[in-house]
């Protein structure tokens, strides 16, 4: 065996951007639990453990009386048409949004969209939801808009996206060949895009049905706002049954999306 | 589905409700700079960077445990036949529904159940990010670590190591990029979700937007609004560079 002479590669520098990311990182998050100053003692102690176990004996047991179950499920009702209203207005108004948004238009036009579709995007949808309760007044409508202001904005985006991704050539045939723009684009390009528009749609849904939940927090109707209407009147029972029911319809949801996802998934991949 | 969500597309023009976001609108300009709003919004811009960054910092307390516990690539006992079998598989199912119960309720329901136990403040929109988030982040270090070339740690723990010594030789040189990336991520959401838990009371700039909003203070509201968007922006820019650092 020939011995082998060469020096072992030499030691990788030490990863100086790295110590100090983590050291700033430990920094702020050290600096976050001093800014806000919470007791933690306060919040172990025998005493507020004592309130905190007052508090969760409250809740039970869930009111289970057929009235208020009647409620309940109107409300989970509700929740669900919100959610399916606001993710249809969503899907028009991205589509319509979207054609421009991928440059089809020229320049201007798809700057103008994309910065629309940013706007709406960033908005959070219960700041949406806020603002639509003092337009269209407190309600199940103004949880509707809010959702599809909000998904607008992402669903403009992702299907902007898939257009762009599309390939052009089968509408360039039909144009090349006298189609007008509208057929040129019905018969080329949407049959490319429109599975993909719609898994995306699916799936901003199934997201939609767990934020409708909690619009009625601010007005929205719902489910939240029976939570949000039984705590303020101190009627813990009754907020029990409803956060029961917000958990049946995430996990039910949660559980549809999965099973819908394992048998579609290869068309949609 | 229309009767349900009471569609009124003409309540939009009430004329009662046009007045009302008329003026709300019409107050948007120009957005409140007045130094004492200033001081005000700029404390609740802390608080809210606060909350999200100790919510987060708490999750990886809650999650990283979980995952640890509930992913399959290191349980020793589906390598083959032996003892243990069965309750190994019962822990593991249990912290998997608690990973479930955890992230299936909505932060901000957690924060307005906390805000009613602990009343108003940080504290619950901290304890409420933590919960859930921690469910997250369990899951889904499950399953990067899952997802991963399993081989070494398994064969660590075919040669007798422990479940944590396979963890750190066997998964972690993969995974590490993957899992921080993951929780730089899960941190941009919780500035995100950080801004909205003022709504139910729990600190921070969502709290200052709603008392504008009840006062109608279309002013205040605007300035909140730039904030909140300028803040969103970089968090996004913040997670982007430190996932291309950790990249």
């Amino acid at each position: 065996m020939t011995t082998n002479t060469a020096p072992l590669p030499p030691r990788p520098p030490p990863c100086w951007r790295c110590r100090i990311a983590l050291l700033l990182i430990g920094v702020s998050v050290i600096a976050s639990f001093v800014y806000l100053g919470i007791d933690y003692r306060a919040l172990g102690s025998a005493e507020s453990l004592r309130l905190m176990g007052k508090f969760i004996a409250e809740f039970f047991p869930p009111d289970v009386s057929p009235d208020f179950l009647a409620r309940v499920g109107h409300g989970a009702l509700q929740t669900l048409a919100v959610s399916a209203l606001g993710t249809v207005l969503a899907a028009l108004a991205g589509a319509v949004l979207a054609l421009p948004a991928s440059g089809r238009a020229g320049w201007l036009p798809r700057h103008a969209a994309r910065f629309a579709l940013n706007f709406l995007r960033s908005v959070p949808e219960l700041v949406w939801a806020a603002l639509m309760v003092l337009a269209a007044g407190i309600g199940p409508f103004a949880g509707a808009l809010a959702l599809s202001l909000h998904t607008t904005g992402v669903l403009g985006r992702l299907f902007a996206e898939a257009l762009e991704n599309a390939p052009r050539e089968p509408e360039h045939a039909l144009t090349l060949s006298g189609a007008g723009p509208v057929a040129a684009f019905s018969y080329a390009s949407l049959p490319i895009v429109l599975p993909q528009w719609v898994a995306y749609t699916l799936y901003r849904w199934e997201m939609n049905i767990r934020m409708a939940a909690v619009l009625g927090f601010v007005g929205g109707g719902g489910l939240g706002q029976l939570l949000y209407f039984h705590l303020s009147i101190f009627q813990q029972q009754q907020a029990m049954t409803v956060l029961i029911a917000m958990f049946a319809l995430v996990v039910a949801v949660d559980l549809a999306s999965a099973r819908l996802r394992k048998g579609l998934g290869p068309a949609y991949a | 589905m229309l009767a349900l969500s009471e569609f009124r597309p003409w309540a939009l023009f009430d004329g009662g409700n046009l007045a009302v976001i008329g003026g709300f609108l019409a107050g948007f300009f120009p957005p409140d700079g007045s130094p004492a709003f200033m001081a005000l919004l700029f404390k609740a811009t802390l608080e809210t960077l606060a909350m999200a960054t100790a919510g987060t910092a708490l999750a990886l307390l809650i999650g990283a445990p979980l995952g640890f516990v509930t992913t399959r690539a290191l349980s020793i006992s589906r390598i083959g036949p032996g003892p243990g079998r069965v309750q190994a598989g019962v822990v593991r199912q249990a912290a998997r529904w608690l990973l479930m119960v955890l992230r299936a309720i909505p932060e901000i329901v957690w924060a307005l159940l906390f805000v009613r136990a602990l009343g108003l403040g940080p504290a619950s929109g901290v304890l409420a990010l933590a919960i859930t988030y921690g469910g997250m982040l369990g899951k889904v270090y499950a399953e990067i670590l899952e997802s991963t070339d399993t081989r070494p740690a398994r064969a660590l723990l075919e040669g007798g190591s422990g479940r944590f010594a396979a963890l750190c030789y066997g998964l972690l040189p993969n995974t590490a990029q993957e899992l921080a990336s993951y929780t730089v991520y899960r941190w941009e959401c919780a500035v995100r979700a950080s801004v909205v838990m003022g709504f139910v009371g729990a600190g921070g700039l969502g709290q200052l937007m709603d008392q504008s909003m009840k006062m109608l203070n279309g002013g205040e509201a605007s300035s909140i609004l730039l904030v909140f968007l300028a803040l969103v922006l970089l968090a996004d820019l913040l997670s982007n560079a430190l996932r291309r650092l950790l990249a």
